[in-house]
């Protein structure tokens, strides 16, 4: 049986960055890039926590809290952004978003 | 034994600004509901009372330098420079502030806490000295930034602005993170001062593909907050959409106080490696100046114009940054200085001129201004000027300062293209003299009413600003020397 | 492949079959004679006025956002609830100051009217 090491957790968290990364370029709707943002920022969490337990060091866990709790306040901006956007362009598709440009 | 958990006092004292601006901004939280819209205005007094106690709060502090709270944060030169300036420029931003939301959106008085919160990020930014403290103070700023972006929620023009700052942001931001995240794990530590030993100690030294990719991870969210190349996409489309004086705020307070993080970490943390960042810094430095200049000189809209001169201006502090030493930091603290009064000076005028709904916004709206209102138009000079690199302002020694430093680290090249960027942005900033000056007043000019009393506070006191860092740079350059020599 | 896994297997096995089993004994007993009404989600009763995959308001998607915020701030209550005896005093002035701040955006949120149904 292989013991589970950092290195599992980082290929797992690079994984996690690179799904978030396609989908923050790839997709149009703005509640799923919100979601992609996320998925990096847990990517991000696995990191840390990972790397908390390897050191025995609890500074780790205590950035990923804050994340966490960064991440939800995040969240919350944008939903009242986007439903302020909805309300007067009633779109919720990024590249419908053109008004400013040169 | 719990009783020790209680930090010292000297540790409180340390951090006595952002104290007093919480507390400032939740006091504006629940005076606001509670106020009828004509008086929503004095919450913008609450708020530059804060700001003042604040600033005063930052002179107490510095008499108290030294780590606090476990090292989390660091009181030293560096940090009370940064604090003073955000500070400042809040209470400019503030000023320039009463009058367009009386007329714009009177309903409400959130602005204000948002301004005091934003300002409490970058001054966490400014003396933090961890990791950990670097990213919950950019958060901070900059989620209070997103919200003011959109402030005036029915106009679409801030929607978009809000929503592309936002997504935008936050992947950097995200990317900042995993940045973060391996930088701990290759070091086992979040403390700067830390990470810098264990990077130059070879036997502790950790992989060096984990180090190189951290640092450029960290280096994308720093050149997004920033707005280098090639992270600047997003400023042009932003300035240009967000209310003008939050423009203002935006564009000096967490530009500063992100290159204070920035020049931090790479200056403490990234040390060891500098001959690794060093060219990836000369590029984007290089890279700035020429999109931001080129693109500037294509714009009509004055707000876009303003937004592509302060990328350009962002490639100038790179240029500092990426001479790598002491007078390079103490000359990229000075021209942040003087970029803050300048550009805030400028911005308040396009506050004051664009009138009800943001109308007069661009260029050749500012026909014959200098006809009818000559001192509004001449302190516009002055900060114009400035920003060209006049003498006698503050723009002229800011720019002086970093060449003096990146022909001191012999980035020849660098300095070559930047003078001739110079001289290029003084086409377009001239531009906008001779439209104010030698046109025949249009309808914009003609109807211009009387500046607000805020906005002419914080445009006397940015001109003041302009030119006493103009006059008299040792003040503030002697300061920043010792500062920069101090940071290790 | 290590060996411990084999029960786990054997287990899922066992439970996706039964659960097809029972699908197709049924499938074979039942007797079968489908028409529109019955396919109605109230066989009896009000009858469906839209179909259920359109748009409609949430009309209480503040309430929504702002549960989203004050839910995962607890988050920070975690760590002292379960080291409260260590950190004694100065772990409940730490969480009476940040419930404070946490309360004042109660307060104002109550105030400005995010509460009510609109």
């Amino acid at each position: 049986m292989h013991p589970v090491t950092n290195v599992h957790y980082m290929v797992l968290s690079v994984a996690l960055l690179l799904v978030g990364t396609i989908g923050v370029l790839t997709r149009r709707n703005i509640v799923i890039i919100l979601m992609s943002i996320e998925l990096i920022l847990n990517a991000v969490n696995i990191n840390l926590v990972a790397f908390s337990h390897h050191f025995g060091d609890v500074h780790g866990q205590v950035f990923a809290i804050f994340v966490i709790a960064v991440a939800a306040a995040e969240t919350t901006v944008a939903l009242g952004i986007l439903i302020a956007l909805f309300r007067n362009k009633e779109t919720v598709l990024a590249d419908e978003v053109d008004l400013l440009k040169w | 034994m719990p009783a020790s958990l209680f930090p010292p006092y000297e540790d409180l004292l340390r951090i006595l600004p952002e104290i007093v601006l919480t507390i400032a901004g939740t006091l504006v939280m629940v005076l606001e509901p509670a106020l009828r819209p004509e008086r929503k205005r004095l919450l913008g007094g609450i708020a530059i009372a804060g700001l003042l106690v604040a600033l005063w709060g930052t002179a107490v502090a510095n008499l108290f330098r030294g780590p606090a709270f476990h090292q989390m944060v660091v009181v030293d030169g560096f940090a009370t420079f940064f604090r003073a300036l955000v500070i400042v420029v809040g209470i400019l931003a503030v000023l320039c502030s009463i009058h367009y939301l009386q007329r714009e959106r009177p309903d409400s008085g959130e602005y204000y806490a948002l301004v005091l919160f934003s300002v409490v990020g970058q001054s966490v930014m400014a003396a933090a000295n961890e990791l950990i403290m670097i990213f919950i103070g950019l958060e901070i700023s900059s989620i209070a930034t997103y919200v003011l972006a959109g402030y005036l929620r029915d106009d679409r023009r801030n929607n978009e602005s809000a929503i592309k700052y936002f997504l935008l942001g936050s992947f950097a931001t995200a990317f900042l993170l995993y940045g973060i995240a391996w930088i701990y794990g290759a070091a086992g530590t979040t403390n700067l001062v830390e990470i810098r030993r264990v990077l130059s100690t070879p036997e502790l030294a950790p992989p060096r593909f984990l180090v190189g990719v951290s640092a450029a991870l960290m280096f994308v969210g720093f050149a997004f907050k920033v707005s280098a190349a090639p992270f600047q996409v997003w400023a042009p489309d932003v300035y240009q959409g967000a209310p003008a004086p939050v423009t203002a705020f935006m564009s000096a307070g967490p530009k500063a106080a992100a290159f204070a993080i920035f020049l931090r970490v790479y200056m403490t943390a990234f040390e060891p490696i500098s001959n690794r960042w060093e060219p990836v810094v000369w590029l984007s430095a290089l890279a700035t100046m020429f999109v931001g200049n080129f693109a500037a000189l294509l714009q009509n809209n004055i707000k876009r114009l303003l937004a592509y001169s302060s990328i350009a201006h962002a490639g100038y502090v790179m240029v500092a940054v990426s001479a790598h030493s002491e007078i390079g930091t103490a000359a990229a603290m000075f021209y942040l200085a003087a970029y803050a009064f300048m550009n805030v000076g400028a911005f308040a005028v396009v506050t004051h001129f664009a009138r009800q709904g943001e109308k007069y916004v661009d260029v050749d709206d500012l026909a014959g201004l200098g006809h009818r209102q000559p001192v509004t138009a001449a302190l516009f000079s002055i900060f114009l000027l400035s920003l060209i690199g006049i003498p006698l302002t503050g723009g002229f020694f800011g720019k002086f300062y970093i060449f003096k430093a990146a022909l001191e680290a012999k980035l020849y090249w660098l300095t070559v293209i930047g003078l001739l960027n110079s001289a290029v942005a003084a086409y377009y900033y001239l531009r906008i003299l001779v439209v104010m000056y030698f046109h025949e007043p249009g309808e914009a000019a003609q109807t211009v009413s009387p500046v607000a009393p805020g906005v002419k506070i914080a445009l006397w006191a940015s001109a003041a600003g302009t030119l006493l860092l103009g006059i008299f740079p040792s003040v503030i350059l002697d300061f920043a020397d010792r500062s920069a020599a101090l940071m290790k | 492949m290590p060996e411990g896994y084999v029960p786990f297997f054997i287990f899922v096995a066992a439970a996706v079959g039964f659960v097809l089993t029972m699908l197709l004994v049924a499938k074979i007993l039942r007797p079968s004679s489908p028409f529109a009404t019955k396919l109605e989600a109230y066989e009896c009763g009000i009858r469906a006025a839209t179909t259920a995959r359109g748009r409609y308001a949430v009309r209480y998607y503040i309430i929504a956002i702002l549960f989203v915020i004050f839910d995962v701030e607890t988050v920070f209550l975690f760590p002292w609830a379960v080291r409260y005896k260590v950190l004694g005093w100065f772990g409940v002035v730490e969480v009476a100051v940040f419930l404070a701040i946490l309360i004042v955006g109660y307060i104002w949120a109550y105030k400005k009217g995010a509460l009510e149904w609109v």
